[in-house]
């Protein structure tokens, strides 16, 4: 609800309604907010009731990908013989995201019921909830929740006086944006370096400790039991657009913008609208001149894109763009797109785990050539060489890291290749100029 | 609005951490630390499953992860030093040698570049004589370094001194904010 702003009226605020809410955070204060009484509702269900109501509603992951939050549930069999496990992944680390760390710090017990209603519906009896080293707030907040909800019987041997057993983990990360990768983060979670493995197995088949295991977003968790207490089609009908994309969708929004903050529309809400209205357009005397609407690793969009932009997972796409992970960083005309991409650039490479070839070299070569188009140095082949590496980088690695490093490359250079031509030129960049002109 | 800092997060004594990376070592995992470890086993179906929180608690009571530490949690857990270390090493978060009493990070990750995050770290270097980013201030206080995204991007800058967390930092607010230090 525009957080740290005041709430905008065309914001529907269900996962964010009590944002900078001091008393939700205790166990008391959410109980009398409503808080687990669809874990209540969901521990007298049957498993698969759970997971079909939240298959109906159309409920899919927030975390970046996309993928239907009910069928990955389904792909956990039960009565296999083996432990099942709930992986919560709060590794959010993907620059221009912050929304689950407002949603963890606020409303940390609405975690603690999401993990609890997720491992219920998949059969497990452990969730771990992987929050990043740097995450000291919410670290503080979800390991409080955690221990009051075993205090009050909520979580342990006899959930909620039911009898079945429903563990809650916090695990702390040490410093990693691989590790928010699902199966780097279940390597982590084991003790190891954070690896992406090779898929297939699928965690549906061997996840954590080699069982079957279900990962989740924070957002996507939280989402769960608003479903299971107003029902799959008062989540379905939260749509503007297309039917694919249901209920609402926490946006992080920053960069030059004038209220920067987390917000939260329904899905397939205008684009053009959010940014000039609900986030306060661009900074005194700016205009805007592009956006990264998913997180750094989307391709970025130019404001043509942006304005004609429905707000879901396909709109996004239409749009020459992506979701993702919900992230949106705002640009205005003071930016040079060039030194913006670097930077994005020198990221994936500091953040690549060196597993794949493509990856280790092509994240660092990009950022050397980058750099030195940014610096007034490169030739006008560079842009062909960046092309091509990052080609070379899709698609053919274990992980997207390397994909996600190609992606702001080849769509800065295809949309704002004038730019970097300018730079090559030898004509420095002159934000106060450009924008004035 | 300006969002509460957490508050009441406990800071390791820093100083005092690297006096006791002269002396010869001392076990960490003694009484009730032990205690905690034994309490986190119980997490996970595997003891390596461990070893991110057993150097966790490592860092907090000694300030740092030496070679020693690494082989005190390698003993612990069935695990052999040169594998923990190879953990330790993928992380960031994880000092390998003694940091100073405060170790301040600031993002400078593309949202907050964008922001002026440079300025703030230059701000960092200026005022507490640390020169160089990573580099120790003279007195030992200060460890400045760049930090990748602290998923806080909408509080450009965000920094980080030690345990806590602190938002929407400008240049102009560097010095106030190191005077609070003790």
């Amino acid at each position: 609800m525009g957080y740290p702003n005041q709430p905008h009226q065309r914001e529907t605020a269900v996962l964010s309604k009590y944002f900078g809410d001091k008393e939700a955070r205790s166990l008391e204060g959410w109980k009398k907010r409503g808080g687990y009484k669809a874990l209540e509702k969901a521990l007298g269900m049957a498993p698969a009731d759970i997971v079909n109501v939240v298959k109906e509603s159309g409920l899919r992951g927030r975390g970046g990908a996309g993928f239907p939050t009910g069928m990955k549930w389904s792909f956990m069999k039960p009565g296999d013989g083996k432990p099942h496990y709930l992986c919560c992944n709060a590794d959010e680390s993907e620059p221009g995201t912050f929304k689950d760390r407002e949603l963890m710090r606020w409303t940390p017990h609405a975690l603690v019921e999401g993990c609890a209603i997720g491992a219920y519906a998949i059969g497990a009896e452990t969730a771990y909830v992987y929050i990043r080293g740097e995450f000291t707030e919410p670290l503080y907040w979800m390991e409080k929740a955690v221990k009051e909800a075993y205090s009050a019987g909520i979580l342990g041997k006899n959930a909620m006086g039911t009898g079945k057993r429903i563990d809650v983990h916090v695990h702390k990360g040490a410093g990693a944006y691989i590790c928010g990768e699902e199966t780097a983060l279940m390597e982590s979670l084991e003790g190891r370096r954070g690896n992406p493995r090779i898929k297939p197995p699928f965690p549906a088949v061997s996840g954590v400790f080699g069982m079957p295991t279900t990962i989740n977003n924070v957002e996507t968790l939280i989402a769960a039991a608003p479903i299971l207490m107003n029902g799959a089609d008062w989540y379905k009908k939260m749509s503007l657009s297309s039917p694919k994309s249901t209920g609402t969708k926490l946006f992080s929004v920053c960069g030059n913008v004038q209220r920067p903050g987390t917000y939260e529309v329904v899905m397939g809400f205008p684009f053009k609208e959010f940014l000039y209205d609900l986030c306060g357009g661009p900074p005194h005397g700016r205009k805007f001149k592009a956006v990264i609407p998913g997180g750094a690793s989307v391709p970025i969009q130019t404001m043509e894109e942006a304005e004609a932009t429905l707000m879901d997972y396909e709109g996004f796409v239409a749009q020459g763009s992506m979701l993702g992970s919900g992230g949106v960083i705002v640009i205005d005309d003071g930016q040079s797109m060039v030194s913006v991409i670097a930077r994005i650039a020198r990221f994936f490479a500091h953040e690549s785990c060196g597993q794949c070839t493509q990856c280790r070299e092509g994240t660092a070569w990009t950022t050397k050539i980058m750099e030195r188009i940014r610096d007034g140095q490169g030739t006008i082949e560079d842009m062909d060489t960046l092309l091509d590496i990052g080609e070379q980088m899709t698609g053919k690695t274990i992980c997207v890291l390397s994909d996600s490093c190609a992606v702001p490359v080849i769509s800065g250079i295809r949309k704002f290749r004038s730019e970097f031509e300018a730079l090559i030129q030898g004509r420095r960049f002159h934000p106060v100029i450009e924008a004035v002109a | 609005m300006t969002p509460d800092l957490v508050g009441g997060l406990e800071s390791p004594d820093y100083a005092s951490h690297d006096r006791a990376a002269h002396e010869p070592y001392t076990p960490v995992f003694t009484g009730s630390v032990k205690g905690e470890l034994d309490e986190l086993l119980t997490h996970y179906p595997t003891k390596m499953a461990a070893l991110l929180p057993a150097l966790w608690i490592v860092q907090r009571e000694r300030g740092w992860v030496s070679d020693e530490g690494m082989a005190e949690v390698a003993e612990l857990l069935d695990l052999t030093p040169a594998y923990v270390k190879g953990v330790v090493t993928f992380y960031t978060m994880y000092h390998q040698h003694p940091v100073g009493k405060y170790f301040i990070q600031v993002c400078t990750t593309s949202p907050c570049g964008i922001c002026g995050a440079e300025d703030v770290v230059k701000a960092f270097l200026r005022h507490t004589n640390a020169g160089e980013l990573g580099v120790t201030s003279p007195d030992g206080r200060f460890t400045i370094i760049e930090v990748e995204c602290l998923g806080a991007c909408g509080f450009a800058t965000p920094v980080m001194v030690n345990e806590e967390f602190i938002e929407s930092v400008t240049p102009e607010k560097v010095p106030d904010l190191l005077a609070r230090l003790a």
